[in-house]
């Protein structure tokens, strides 16, 4: 009941139709050789079908501020391990003389 | 006759083993935990037998390793992180929101049986021979080239993870939803707001070191190359990964500590709390930006060095809201009216000691100094400081606050002192000695040592006997005032707060109305001689 | 109950109104005798506000569980990119694109099953949609074990059967530890997730959802919906990467 709200079955069908087209875009960019742009596109893409099925399949875009702030913290969580980590990783050899 | 409470309301095995009611599951927890608590301090006892003379005479230097490693295991998992969420957190937060229970006491209570099976295969590891690898489980030894309880030993800690987590999600949503009326943010208890920030730290982290174990797990059995060098990986990702829940593990112990620190400092100084909501905040300040300080336990592994600056600068800015919680909580006492009943004698202890340990925290996230005292006693000794002389102690502090609400009895109040003391003295016998060692070099998970640093270790050997006694008086006395202890009343300190309104022992409902809140839960009168409300 | 004066202990009056209250009741009917609220909550929409928080809160662990493995792709992609592009030349895109389609129709088959119970549908239509999502699921996980058979048979199962041919044999392996461990993590929640929709589709046959009470519904939704998001990332991150992707 977090709803309440009933979405019309058109709505559903209409994401629906965005994730079969998203999914064809991905494998048609894919197809294409972009260099590194690639992988930004394929990101995007995938984001962008995460995001459809969240706000409207999972129903958080009529539900409380808290559900947004507790769904999107998981996502900025997971970014603060990849950059705080790969920080690690894309300096090493920065310093002139060691290793590391 | 008896009014019916929570203890007395169903008799039998199966109505505390099947319990909904979370001041039960709170008490399934407390015997469980004690139970590894001591356990834990059985290893710490073969550890300091051994250290009591320089040569490796007492076991062998495997046997050694086995001790520490599990020492370390039992203490961390099995005790310090659901010591006071599960028993303290479990007991308190519903009745100091006003509600019934949990959002799930079901979950509540499986949360328990998930945390003794877990304990079971730790356990099951410990009686078949141990792990050696330390707690830490750093590859390639824990994947490839330790003995094979490695397996049942992440496993157990796998399971007991989820444990963590469904208490933390308990506490997120019970808070968010389950409030009284009126009851806003700004009129919860500082424990609640501290419980809340531990929660979030419970959700986020655990679950990466539940995938890392799981990991070393697949390492071991399916030779998946992803942290052995021999197989392509690396190791320094293991550390990564592990420090990255790791870390934020020790804010769990502390956050839920200085919870109750907040509370006995305004108790017992008849004083509302200096800076509301300075420590409300802090609390959130500390279970955030513990999140982005993993990698000053990697300084020297290897972790490059730009990374290392930027974990240090932000292993400084995580000690600002610690150091902003032991002001204020100066600040409350200071021309408060103090008593000093034994709560308050742990609370005292908790503010010099964490003091101490948080600071030598910061010399440790000196990259320069790092390099000499990593993997010394120095850092045994900053963490004990903290874990024991920190969290331990707010733990024991909440115990005797709040055993006349949980149990409805007094405990004897001399003894209750006199062991505070025996914990303090011997506390500080057994760790500082170890700071002078780590400073002069002594290397930690060493089974031997130089001649030179013998006097130390015989220091802390004694501090250790001292302290074992502290840790076990409470125990006889608390188990006294079950059976012979006066009944308490609802309020047997004068303080403040729903938990205080309500009988001693509560009811099971823990109120039969729901109140409705019209001020904040603490309000002390303001001390008239500076005007400080 | 003879502990009724434990009211004045309590300081200060209570028979004020209430100051702001923060619960938001998202027009739950107040039933307050439904024989599914639980003692311990106010009314109905309390319950299910906390139980849909509840499975969110959940999700959150579940981002950060799989988070962990995704971390160890990034590291090791960053370190082999034309290792990785390699190897995943070998996955078959077009299994993993069916794959991804299926999922995407199991996830509307479960959107419309929560809105049969949130409508107060008869059973059989909401016994029939979430069937329809189970079916998908079992189907997906046909093509995994296909998948899975097939690797097996070409010795790219890392371990001490694991032939490579081309020029990059470490991070080949390194790729193949990373997609079964990452698939299979994901193959196990469609799993769990298939038990729980096995447990839902019984509770709809009981007719025991409706408009006033479909929260298994929705949570069970939420955690299928989760299991989607992940594969949604797994196929590009997987199946396409290297840029120019053959046949």
């Amino acid at each position: 009941m977090s709803a309440g709200h009933v979405a019309p079955k058109r709505m559903y069908y209409l994401v629906f139709a965005a994730l079969i087209v998203g999914t064809i875009l991905t494998y048609a960019a894919a197809r294409v050789d972009m260099g590194p742009l690639n992988n930004i596109v394929m990101l995007a893409i995938a984001s962008a079908k995460a995001t459809l099925v969240i706000l409207f399949f999972m129903h958080v875009r009529w539900s409380t501020r808290l559900t947004w702030v507790v769904a999107m913290s998981g996502f900025f969580w997971l970014l603060i391990l990849f950059g705080i980590g790969m920080s690690d990783y894309l300096t090493r050899g920065w310093v002139q003389g060691t290793l590391r | 006759m008896e009014t019916l409470n929570y203890l007395n309301n169903g008799h039998g095995l199966a109505s505390w083993l099947l319990t909904r009611d979370h001041k039960r599951i709170a008490l399934l927890y407390l015997a469980s935990i004690t139970g590894f608590f001591f356990l834990g301090g059985l290893f710490a006892f073969m550890i300091r037998l051994e250290l009591l003379t320089p040569a490796g005479d007492v076991m062998s230097s495997d046997t050694y390793n086995k001790m520490f490693t599990m020492h370390g295991v039992v203490m961390v998992f099995f005790f310090l992180i659901p010591s006071i969420p599960a028993v303290l957190g479990n007991f308190l937060i519903p009745i100091m929101i006003g509600a019934k229970d949990l959002a799930f006491p079901r979950i509540n209570l499986l949360s328990w049986y998930i945390y003794v099976l877990g304990g079971i295969f730790t356990l099951v590891a410990a009686l078949s021979g141990g792990v050696d690898t330390g707690w830490t489980f750093y590859t390639p030894y824990s994947t490839a080239a330790a003995n094979s309880h490695v397996i049942t030993a992440a496993l157990g800690i796998f399971i007991t993870g989820f444990s963590s987590i469904l208490t933390g999600l308990n506490f997120i949503v019970t808070v968010h939803r389950m409030r009284a009326p009126g009851l806003t943010w700004f009129r919860l208890p500082l424990f609640v707001w501290s419980m809340y920030a531990t929660s979030l730290v419970m959700i986020l982290g655990t679950p990466v070191i539940a995938i890392t174990v799981l990991l070393v797990a697949a390492e071991r059995v399916l030779h998946m190359g992803i942290f052995d060098p021999a197989l392509g990986g690396d190791p320094i990702l293991f550390q990564h990964l592990f420090w990255f829940y790791s870390h934020p593990a020790v804010y769990i112990m502390i956050l839920p500590a200085m919870g109750v620190i907040s509370e006995i400092v305004q108790a017992f100084s008849r004083k509302n709390i200096f800076g509301y909501s300075f420590v409300a905040f802090s609390s959130l300040a500390i279970a955030i930006i513990g999140f982005l300080v993993w990698g000053h336990h990697l300084f020297v592994s290897g972790q490059s060095v730009y990374a290392g600056m930027i974990f240090s600068i932000l292993s400084y800015l995580v000690a600002i809201p610690s150091a902003i919680k032991v002001f204020n909580w100066t600040a409350t006492i200071y021309k408060g009216s103090v008593s000093l009943d034994s709560p308050m004698l742990y609370a005292f202890g908790f503010l010099g000691l964490f003091t101490i340990g948080g600071l030598t925290g910061l010399f440790l996230a000196a990259m320069g100094l790092d390099i000499h005292v990593h993997d010394t006693y120095f850092v045994v000794a900053h963490f004990h400081y903290i874990m024991v002389g920190g969290a331990i102690m707010g733990y024991l502090g909440g115990l005797h606050y709040w055993w006349p609400k949980i149990s409805g009895r007094l405990y004897s109040e001399p003894w209750a002192k006199f062991a505070a003391l025996m914990v303090f003295v011997g506390f500080n016998l057994t760790f500082f000695p170890q700071f002078v060692a780590g400073y002069l070099g002594m290397p930690r998970r060493y089974h031997a040592y130089p001649d030179e640093f013998q006097v130390l270790n015989v220091a802390s050997t004694l501090g250790a006997s001292i302290l074992s006694v502290g840790y076990v008086l409470p125990m006889v006395y608390f188990t006294w005032s079950l059976f012979k202890g006066a009944p308490s009343p609802s309020d047997p300190w004068g303080a403040q707060g729903l938990e205080w309104e309500i009988p001693s022992p509560p009811p099971t409902e823990n109120f039969h109305v729901t109140p409705i809140v019209t001020h904040g839960t603490h309000q002390y009168a303001p001390s008239k001689e500076v005007g400080i409300v | 109950m003879s502990e009724g004066h434990w009211s004045e202990h309590y300081p200060g009056p209570t028979h004020q109104p209430p100051v702001h209250v923060d619960r938001v009741h998202a027009g739950g009917p107040d039933v307050a005798q439904h024989p599914k609220l639980q003692h311990h909550f106010d009314d109905m929409g309390q319950q299910a506000e906390a139980s849909t928080l509840g499975m969110w809160v959940f999700l959150v662990t579940e981002i950060m569980f799989f988070g962990g493995l995704f971390m160890c792709y990034l590291v090791y992609r960053t370190a082999s990119p034309e290792g990785f592009a390699e190897a995943s030349h070998h996955l078959n895109v077009f299994w993993g694109a069916a794959n991804t389609i299926v999922l995407i129709v199991s996830s509307l088959t479960m959107a419309l099953a929560v809105r049969a119970a949130q409508t107060s549908a008869p059973p059989k239509t909401q016994v029939f949609w979430i069937a329809a999502t189970m079916i998908l699921g079992a189907a997906f996980l046909g093509v995994k074990a296909i998948e899975y058979w097939d690797k097996f048979t070409h010795h790219l199962v890392p371990g001490p059967n694991f032939v490579w041919e081309g020029k990059h044999p470490a991070a080949a392996e390194m790729f193949y530890s990373l997609y079964f461990c990452m698939t299979g993590l994901h193959a196990l929640h469609m799993v769990i997730g298939l038990v729980i929709m096995t447990v839902v589709g019984i509770m709809a046959w009981r007719r025991q959802f409706d408009e006033n009470y479909y929260t298994p519904v929705e949570v069970s939704g939420l955690y299928w919906h989760f299991v989607d998001i992940v594969w949604i990332f797994l196929f590009p991150l997987l199946y396409l990467i290297g840029g120019h992707v053959g046949a």
